[in-house]
C-alpha cells in the first residue's frame, strides 16, 4: 500500500545548497560513525533482499533450473525466446494490458468521481468517505476469498441482484472475459479508497478563490470542472496514475484467490502471476526469472518516461 | 437517509475526515458561504443529485461488507437458498467457533501478531534511525544512499522472490518467523516519510542540540521525535496494515499452520471447505479483517495523512 514512485524528491536539493563553509567540508568523524551505526542495518537488509535479488533474478533467467534442487543448466537466451515465440505469452501479456488499463482508469475517474461527490456538503459525508476508503486495509486475499461467493453464479450477490434486474447472470468462472472482469471489478473496488483519499486530499487544498472567481462569472458546472477544478489536479492526477498503474501490475493475492490464473491455465494469467505459476507450480525458476526480468524492465521503463515527463512539466 | 444518520449516531466520532466549516461565522460570512455553497450545487435539484449519489456509493460498499457478515452468521441450507435471506435464519454463530476450535484461527491469529509486532518495531525503528542519519548527520555519499533507498520503491517485490526464496530455504528458514520477517524488514518508503518530515524541522533546533553536545539518544527522545509524533504514527500505521495484510511472502514462506499468518489461514481455510461450506470460510474471512478495520475506525485521520503526505506535493 506504499506509494511506489515519487514525483519530486524534496531536500535532495537542499542538502546540496549546504553554505560550503569550511566545517561542514571537514569530515566530522562523530557523524560518520553515528550515520554508519544508524544506516548500516537498513542499508544491509535493502542490499541482501533487494538489490542482490534483483541482480540474481537477471542471472537466474539464463538457465534451467527447479528451484529445489542445486543443478543449473545454462540455457543462454533460450527462456526468453520461449517466452516471445509462446503463444500463451500474448495472452498473459493481454490479460496484463487489460487488467491495468482498467484498474487504472476505473479506480482514477471513480476515485476522482467520488471525491468531488463527497468534498460537497453533504450530510453523513463523514460516514461515506470511512466506508469507501475501508476496503483499503483489508487483506487482498481475504477480499478475494469473499468474493468469491459474492461473484457465485449459484447463490452469490451478484447473481440476485442482476435477477432482481431481470438479468443473466456470466459464467464468471467459466469464462476467460468474463474472470478478468470479475478479478479487474474486485481489484478496483479495494483499491477505491486510496485514488479516493488523494484526490480529496487534492481538492481541499486546491485553490478555492479560482473556483469562486468561476461561480461569480456563472460559469456552467462542467465548464467549470474541465477548465478550472482538473488543470489544478494535473499533478495528483500524474502521481496516481503511475502509482496505481505500477502498483494494479503487481497483483497476485486477488488472483491466486480467486481463479489461480484460470480458467483454461491462463485465462486471468497475468505477467506477475506467471511468475509464481513458472517458478513455484511448474518447478521452472529458470523461465520465472526471464517473465520477472521482463516485468522489470517494463516497470523500469514505465518509471523513466514518468522522470522524464515529470521534468518537462516542472 | 435516517438509516444513515442512525449509523452514523452508532459509530465513533471520526477525527480528520471532520468537516471543513470554519466553527465560527458572522452573519454575513454565513449568508456569503451559504449562497456560495447553494450556486455551487446549483441548489435543491444539485443537492438531489448528491445525495442520490452517496445513496449509490453507501449501496456500493456497504452491501457487499454486510453480506460477507451475514454470510457468516448462517446455517449451510440458509446460504444455500435463492433469493438471498438478508437476516440470518436461524441465526448461526457456530461458524465462529468452529473456525476457531476445530480449524484454530486462534494460531493464525498468534501468528499474524507476531509478524506484524515484529516487523512493525523493526520497520519503524530502522525507518526512524535511517532517516535520521540521512537528514541530521554530514558525511559523504549521503545522497547516494538516499537514492539508493528510494530507487529500491522502484523494485517489485514479487521480482526479487525467486532468489530471495532460494536463499532462505538454503539458510532451512523455511517455515520459521525469522524466514518470514527478515526479508521483509527493510524500510523504504518509511524513511522516505521520516526523512521528509525531518528535513522540514527547524535548523536552528538541531544546531542547537549540537552545539550543546546533546548526545544521540538524547537528541532523538527529547528533541526530534517529539516534534514527530504524526508523522510516525501515521508511518507506524502503514507499516501494521501492510504487512497484516502481507500475502506472497508468507504463502512461501508458509508450508503449514505453524507460521502461518491469517490470510494464508484463511485461504488453506477456503481450500479445504470452499465452494461446498462458505459459512466457515465467511467467518474466518471476518476474523482476518476486523482488527485492521478497528485500528483503522480509530486512527484513520492519522492513515490518511500518512498516505497523502507521500502524494500530495503539487
Amino acid at each position: 500500500m506504499t506509494a511506489v514512485t515519487t514525483p519530486a524528491i524534496p531536500g535532495l536539493e537542499t542538502t546540496t545548497s549546504d553554505e560550503p563553509t569550511k566545517r561542514s567540508r571537514s569530515l566530522n568523524w562523530r557523524h560518520i560513525g553515528l550515520a554508519a551505526i544508524l544506516i548500516v542495518p537498513n542499508m544491509i537488509l535493502l542490499g541482501l533482499f533487494t538489490y542482490r535479488p534483483l541482480i540474481d533474478n537477471f542471472r537466474i533467467s539464463f538457465y534451467n533450473w527447479n528451484i529445489s534442487s542445486p543443478d543449473m543448466r545454462f540455457v543462454g537466451l533460450g527462456n526468453y525466446i520461449e517466452w516471445f515465440t509462446d503463444d500463451t505469452s500474448w495472452q498473459i501479456a493481454r490479460n496484463t494490458l487489460i487488467f491495468t488499463l482498467v484498474a487504472v482508469i476505473g479506480s482514477m475517474a471513480l476515485g476522482l468521481a467520488l471525491a468531488l461527490l463527497l468534498d460537497q456538503h453533504l450530510r453523513a459525508r463523514n460516514m461515506v468517505r470511512t466506508m469507501v476508503f475501508a476496503p483499503y486495509v483489508i487483506s487482498g486475499a481475504a477480499i478475494g476469498v469473499a468474493f468469491q461467493f459474492v461473484f457465485d453464479p449459484g447463490y452469490g450477490l451478484v447473481q440476485d441482484v442482476l435477477g432482481r434486474l431481470g438479468l443473466d447472470t456470466p459464467a464468471f468462472y467459466q469464462h476467460s472475459g468474463w474472470a478478468l472482469f470479475m478479478i479487474t471489478t474486485t481489484y478496483v473496488w479495494k483499491n477505491l479508497g486510496y485514488t479516493f483519499v488523494i484526490y480529496l486530499a487534492a481538492l481541499q487544498g486546491r485553490r478555492s478563490d479560482l473556483d469562486e472567481a468561476a461561480e461569480i462569472d456563472g460559469t456552467p458546472a462542467w465548464r467549470k470542472f474541465w477548465r478550472v477544478t482538473l488543470p489544478q489536479l494535473k499533478g495528483t492526477t500524474f502521481f496516481l496514475s503511475v502509482t496505481v498503474l505500477l502498483n494494479s501490475f503487481q497483483v497476485f493475492d486477488i488472483i491466486q484467490v480467486m481463479t489461480e490464473g484460470g480458467p483454461f491455465g491462463t485465462g486471468t494469467s497475468t505477467l506477475i502471476y506467471q511468475v509464481y505459476q513458472e517458478t513455484f507450480v511448474n518447478n521452472r525458476a529458470g523461465y520465472g526469472a526471464a517473465v520477472a526480468t521482463i516485468m522489470f524492465l517494463i516497470v523500469l521503463v514505465v518509471t523513466l518516461v514518468q522522470v522524464k515527463l515529470q521534468d518537462k512539466q516542472d | 437517509m435516517t438509516m444513515t444518520n442512525d449509523a452514523q449516531a452508532v459509530l465513533p466520532p471520526v477525527p480528520g475526515l471532520e468537516d471543513d466549516d470554519p466553527p465560527q461565522l458572522t452573519p454575513a460570512q454565513k449568508k456569503r458561504a451559504t449562497s456560495r455553497h447553494l450556486a455551487f450545487q446549483g441548489g435543491t435539484a444539485g443537492k438531489l443529485l448528491g445525495y442520490f449519489g452517496m445513496l449509490a456509493a453507501v449501496l456500493l460498499f456497504f452491501v457487499p461488507l454486510y453480506f460477507i457478515v451475514v454470510t457468516s452468521l448462517k446455517t449451510h441450507g440458509d446460504i444455500y437458498s435463492n433469493p438471498i435471506s438478508w437476516l440470518p435464519n436461524p441465526f448461526a454463530p457456530e461458524n465462529y467457533s468452529y473456525v476457531i476450535n476445530e480449524v484454530r484461527f486462534d494460531k493464525y491469529l498468534r501468528n499474524s501478531v507476531i509478524i506484524t509486532g515484529i516487523l512493525t518495531v523493526v520497520e519503524v525503528s530502522l525507518g526512524v534511525m535511517t532517516a535520521y542519519g540521512l537528514s541530521f548527520l554530514r558525511f559523504p555519499g549521503r545522497n547516494l544512499l538516499f537514492l539508493l533507498v528510494i530507487a529500491s520503491l522502484m523494485v517489485p517485490n514479487q521480482i526479487t522472490v525467486i532468489s530471495n526464496y532460494a536463499l532462505v530455504a538454503s539458510w532451512g528458514w523455511r517455515n520459521t518467523f525469522q524466514g518470514i520477517i527478515v526479508p521483509l524488514a527493510a524500510v523504504a518508503f518509511g524513511t522516505f516519510l521520516m526523512r521528509n518530515h525531518f528535513l522540514s524541522l527547524p535548523k536552528e533546533i538541531m544546531e542547537a542540540a549540537e552545539l550543546d553536545g546533546t548526545g544521540f539518544f538524547r537528541t532523538l527522545f527529547r528533541v526530534v521525535l517529539p516534534m514527530s509524533w504524526p508523522t510516525l504514527v501515521a508511518f507506524t500505521l502503514i507499516t501494521v496494515v501492510n504487512e497484516w495484510n502481507q500475502y506472497l511472502w508468507p504463502f512461501l514462506m508458509s508450508d503449514t499452520d505453524a507460521v502461518a499468518p491469517l490470510p494464508i489461514g484463511l485461504t488453506q481455510l477456503q481450500d479445504n471447505e470452499g465452494l461446498t461450506n462458505w459459512g466457515p470460510v465467511m467467518a474466518g474471512t471476518v476474523l482476518t479483517t476486523v482488527p485492521m478495520l478497528i485500528v483503522f475506525l480509530i486512527l484513520q485521520k492519522q492513515m490518511i495523512k500518512g498516505l497523502t503526505a507521500g502524494a500530495v506535493k503539487g
